[in-house]
């Protein structure tokens, strides 16, 4: 496995450079820029913002330098939009808040979805099945900007029981509502991939044959059905939490959470080149790193698998 | 040991045959099993109406989705209210203009972005897995790198692109949904691959010099069926969605054409200022459609199996 | 001192006022009679993150909203936007009307306890035309008239040679390339204010953090959580802390308006903008709460008069029949329904010391206006056996989408033109519009100071947000007439004919601003600000 890891990590520092000259130019292709607004600066100005940030350099020049400055100092480059602050801080600030409301939801979408889908499962066209199976649909075709704003309607307008937005450094209760719009699809995408490969492990045969020598039902299901079964949940896990905490637009933008979704988007309609980049390449390595985990987590699976 | 390789070739050469007549049984199999499974027959209904609602729909409107009614313009929750009397069964939306119209216009916008973005990720996504899964080494690693990459790129300036060179249409907007559509599949299937290649049939096959190609469309594929179908009615409401960020950059649907992402999240806006018909009537065929892809997903996945015969 | 001073009698008058004015209206002028309540916070909406808060280097409407509680310019705005002392006491003007001495508060103080010092303003004002800050401003110096701005801002020129010099500590002489009768009235721009040199060499950038952050306003910043959340709260050293009210600001970023809607509801903001369409409603719901008051603003489409534009927008019947066409009270009462007004001059009847003239086709009515549409379209040869079809730009927002949706409706019902709707993410859509590519595209300005010029210099043929690229020898004329003239009112009003004639422009409407504000809090709101330039200082929160 090690050798595994190494042979990746070999692998990803390419990926990587790839992924990095792609963005960098595909970003400068789009038109615009950080400086064009609604109203536009005269040439001159603009000259002097473009000289500022280096951006009057060959765009080549300007990939290498940017690669250079990470590699050597991990310095990310100033914000071209918030002109005070550096990508570095607006990752340290922003990522922190999105990991965690993140990984919260990805908890209770793994442990709900998965509960969910195994207990549909095993109670195959049963009434508990049903309830499960809708219950996860319901959960998916509500979409969550349509869910987001019902929550702060009920939760906050109706109720006052939960404050209507805001992060105030993740302290209870303000992660409540980003959690539940955040994990609802996901969860309800977990149980329903869930509940169709835990039926396709319980009708394969060596659970039937598991089942002829007169096992009981729970150590079938749990010592010999569910790890199969994980198989591809875990395909599907390992970008969604990826996407998971890296934020949530749709999050960010109804509860002001600060998080990492908003600021992506925010950065990308700006043309804030550099905190573009910034949020890429972490985007980029942690999905690298998780569909490496994924990969190790399939030979744990199932050992016929080789890394 | 020569009589012993012989025997094991005749077998799996038995075998071969014996998938080759299955094969054929297969899909009648499956089919009578689909139309057994009461829940996704009636879905395979439902879904037929909503399609058929969308053709037979606009005789009976009053509006066509454009014209705005200037007597409900800027009074929209209280003269805009769903009525058989204006002539707006669905009420209307916030510019006056027909909801029924609209909803029926939606609904055929965003049934063929699902469909076809799920299509293209059934197709793309499965077959690239499944080389990935199966060859291994190099080639996989070569294949789910670029996937990584993909999935890593920022989107939006390639649709952004996409715009500029090719402008605006119909069809740049499924290119767009194709683009990215397939790539989630790719990596479940390349996962479920890695497990399936190393079963005795796909072994036996092996040894018995099917080509490669053969190997995976004949036996790896076919036992990723379930798993594919379930995971396209995901991706269903996914690229329904999608679409509304495609358009909002431009590129997909344009006023005075709408789609359900864009109807649903406009109603969602409107939700406090008594207009809630706008979200209802949208978000109902969105909701009955989906539901009837799951059931259908599902029927199609207990009727593939190919351990369940 | 080497100008010769002399106080003519029309400026003598200005500095008189200005100076007695200072006396009542520059702090929270709670009326006789209320009784204030005991919670003096004020918690506002604001759409998104701040860019910076320093003022030389944001460029937001909603830094320099914060800017102004931080930081103090020369002069300050009343509740109705006239010039009222900030650190200014008074200024002297030369003869030639091009050099300005401001004589500034002796007691003005930096929240560290240092002077306010008219070397402080010099800083400020060569930071800002500094190339090497890179100030997405930087533009403004040209816009104040300083002298050899131009030339300092594109770095032909030391910045010692820009029009700003400190005699002493408080004394401020600014020169001007040319008289500029509205230049004191840009001083108010929070790009003007100053900056403390001492703090912004030792931390650089972060010198605006709440750790290392010192200005000379009436708050001092006290968290700043980007995207969360920024407070700012009383500053003890402000000179006239005496007499102000509210004890700390809070603006919460809230993306969505309906959301900020909501929280308001349930008390979680004080003020908060009312979404589209929504003010009818929520003003019969809440009639103390819902407030609108004109805004500084056009809000208007381009039409593209460039060779890649279509021929047919290249005769102006076409052009005024399009203008003639839209129904402008229909977009104002039944769209937008917040207090905006019909525009038929680019220039808003809001703009101090300048009234619209009232133009033919702003007299007709509707009817009248249709009807000569018509016979405008047939006689340019439009009509059902040969329709007019173009594209109509917007960038992707829902009040862009419904104004474009209405008008080409309309243009479509009465003219049986077919516009095409084309929306595109917004950099995108700046960049097809600075490039041409458009036929007829949306845009709105917002006046940089308050004076009709802002506007009607957009139509100059070299001005660089002439994105139709409009050319008239007789407005380009007019405008530059007007710059030196002490009444220039007369040129205006010829100019807006002009447009009316020529309609390079269809000006659609004028903005109001309309917004939810907690009751005890409306009274002292500077609604009739046209710029909207308010200032914690001055709200004060009545008890209910």
């Amino acid at each position: 496995m090690i050798n595994f890891v190494i042979r990746r990590i070999g692998i990803a520092i390419p990926t990587l450079l790839i992924l990095i000259a792609i963005s960098f130019f595909l970003m400068h292709a789009a038109p615009g820029g950080p400086f064009n607004s609604e109203r536009g600066v005269p040439p001159e100005v603009l000259a002097n913002l473009n000289a500022k940030y280096g951006l009057d350099q060959p765009l080549i020049v300007q990939l290498w330098n940017y690669i250079w400055d990470i590699i050597t100092k991990f310095d990310f480059g100033p914000s071209m939009v918030f002109k005070t602050r550096t990508v570095n801080d607006i990752i340290a600030q922003g990522f922190p808040v999105t990991f965690t409301y993140g990984t919260w939801s990805f908890v209770v979408a793994v442990v709900v979805g998965v509960s969910l889908g195994v207990a549909a499962a095993v109670n195959h066209n049963s009434w508990l099945d049903y309830i499960a199976v809708g219950i996860s649909i319901g959960a998916q075709v509500l979409p969550n900007f349509v869910l987001a704003p019902i929550l702060v309607l009920i939760f906050t307008l109706g109720l006052h029981w939960l404050p209507g937005g805001g992060w105030n450094g993740g302290h209870w209760p303000y992660p409540v509502m980003p959690i539940i719009a955040l994990s609802t699809s996901f969860m309800a995408s977990i149980a329903r991939i869930t509940r169709s490969s835990m039926l396709e492990v319980l009708h394969s045969n060596f659970i039937r044959t598991a089942r002829a020598k007169g096992l009981p039902k729970n150590t079938v299901i749990w010592k010999h059905a569910f790890k199969p079964s994980l198989l591809p949940v875990i395909s599907y896990l390992a970008p969604a939490f990826v996407g998971m905490i890296t934020g949530s637009v749709v999050v960010d933008v109804y509860f002001s959470t600060g998080g990492m979704g908003q600021l992506f988007v925010a950065s990308a309609t700006s043309r804030d080149y550099s905190t573009m980049m910034g949020i890429t390449i972490l985007y980029g390595v942690l999905t690298i790193v998780f569909n490496m985990l994924a990969d190790i987590l399939y030979a744990w699976i199932d050992p016929k698998i080789r890394l | 040991m020569a009589i012993a390789d012989q025997k094991v070739q005749e077998f799996s050469e038995r075998l071969v045959t014996a998938e080759e007549i299955k094969g054929r049984s297969l899909w009648q199999d499956a089919s009578r099993r689909f139309f057994r499974n009461k829940a996704a027959f009636a879905s395979l209904i439902v879904l037929t109406l909503v399609v058929l609602f969308t053709f037979v729909g606009p005789y009976f409107a009053v509006w066509s989705n454009e014209e705005i009614d200037w007597s409900v313009l800027g009074q929209v929750p209280t003269k805009g209210v769903p009525s058989f009397e204006s002539g707006h069964f669905f009420g209307t939306d916030d510019l006056g203009r027909d909801l029924y119209s609209r909803v029926i216009q939606g609904t055929q916008i965003s049934l063929l972005v699902g469909i076809i973005g799920a299509g293209i990720a059934v197709l793309v996504g499965t077959f690239y897995g499944a080389v990935a899964g199966y060859f291994g080494g190099r080639i996989d690693s070569a294949m789910m790198r670029t996937v990584d990459i993909l999935l890593a790129i920022p989107y939006m300036f390639i649709l952004i692109l996409l715009l500029m060179v090719f402008g605006r249409s119909v069809l740049m907007l499924f290119v767009g949904i194709g683009l990215v559509s397939w790539l989630g599949m790719a990596r479940i299937v390349r996962g479920q691959t890695l497990s399936i290649k190393n079963k005795e049939f796909v072994e036996a096959a092996l040894v018995t010099g099917v080509h490669p190609f053969t190997i995976i469309f004949r036996h790896i594929v076919p036992n990723l069926l379930g798993v594919v179908a379930v995971y396209a009615t995901l991706l269903v409401p996914e690229m329904i969605l999608t679409e509304s960020f495609i358009s909002f950059l431009g590129l997909g649907v344009q006023e005075p054409n709408t789609s359900w992402g864009a109807l649903i999240s406009q109603g969602a806006s409107t939700i406090q200022y008594g207009t809630l018909w706008q979200l209802l009537f949208p978000l109902f065929f969105f909701v009955i459609s989906l539901f009837s892809f799951y059931f259908i997903g599902d029927g199609l996945r207990d009727a593939l199996d190919p351990k369940d015969r | 001192m080497k100008h010769t001073l002399i106080r003519t009698s029309a400026y003598a008058l200005g500095v008189a006022s200005i100076a007695l004015f200072g006396l009542s209206a520059q702090a929270a002028m709670v009326p006789a009679g209320a009784t204030l309540a005991d919670d003096q916070t004020f918690t506002m909406r604001v759409l998104s993150e701040f860019d910076a808060i320093d003022p030389q280097l944001s460029e937001t409407v909603d830094a320099a909203g914060v800017e102004r509680d931080l930081f103090e310019g020369l002069f300050n705005q009343d509740a109705e936007g006239n010039l009222v002392p900030g650190v200014a006491l008074s200024y002297d003007l030369s003869d030639d009307k091009t050099v300005y001495t401001f004589h500034l508060r002796p007691e003005a103080m930096w929240s560290d306890g240092n002077p306010v010092t008219a070397g402080d303003f010099e800083y400020a004002w060569k930071r800002l035309a500094d190339p090497a800050t890179g100030s997405p401003y930087q533009w403004y110096v040209t816009i104040m008239g300083l002298k050899n701005g131009d030339a300092v801002t594109a770095g032909d020129m030391p910045l010692d040679d820009l029009g700003v010099k400190a005699i002493d500590d408080h004394t401020l002489e600014v020169t001007l390339e040319q008289p500029t009768p509205y230049f004191t009235k840009t001083t108010v721009n929070a790009s003007t204010f100053p900056v403390p040199k001492w703090v912004i060499d030792e931390y650089g950038d972060d010198w605006t953090l709440p750790e290392h952050i010192v200005g000379n306003g009436a708050y001092i910043l006290t968290e700043h959580v980007p995207n969360e959340r920024l407070v700012r709260e009383r500053n003890p050293k402000y000179w006239d802390d005496a007499h102000t009210v509210i004890t700390k600001t809070t603006s919460l970023i809230i993306n969505d308006e309906n959301i900020a809607l909501a929280r308001w509801k349930a008390g979680e903001v004080d003020r908060t903008e009312v979404p589209t369409g929504q003010f009818p409603t929520l003003k019969s719901e809440y009639p103390d709460s819902a407030l609108s008051a004109p805004r500084l603003c056009t809000y208007y489409y381009w039409y593209n008069e460039t060779d890649t534009g279509p021929e047919a927008l290249k005769d102006v019947r076409v052009r005024q029949a399009l203008s003639y066409a839209v129904d402008r009270n229909v977009i104002t009462d039944q769209i937008l329904q917040g207090g905006q007004f019909p525009a038929y001059t680019f220039t808003p009847a809001a703009t101090a010391g300048f009234t619209p003239p009232s133009v033919p086709f702003g007299e007709m009515t509707q009817a009248e206006r249709d009807e000569k549409a018509k016979e405008l379209m047939a006689a340019a040869g439009y009509g059902a056996d040969n329709p007019l079809a173009f594209d109509l730009n917007y960038n992707t927002s829902e009040a862009h989408k419904q104004i474009a949706t209405v008008i080409a409706q309309m243009w479509k019902t009465k003219l049986g033109v077919d516009a095409t709707l084309v929306n595109m993410e917004g950099q995108t859509y700046f960049s097809e519009l600075r490039n041409g590519n458009f036929d007829v595209a949306r845009s709105g300005w917002c006046g940089d100071y308050n004076e009709a010029s802002t506007f009607l210099d957009l139509v100059r043929t070299d001005s660089g947000q002439n994105d139709g690229h409009y050319s008239n020898a007789e407005v380009d004329a007019l405008m530059a007439e007007a710059k030196t003239m002490e009444d220039p009112n007369a040129n205006y009003e010829k100019v807006e004919q002009i447009i009316a004639e020529d309609m390079p422009i269809i000006p659609v409407y004028h903005y109001a601003t309309s917004f939810m504000i907690d009751p005890g809090l409306a009274q002292s709101w500077p609604l009739g600000n046209v710029e909207q330039n308010w200032y914690s200082k001055d709200l004060y929160r009545i008890a209910k």
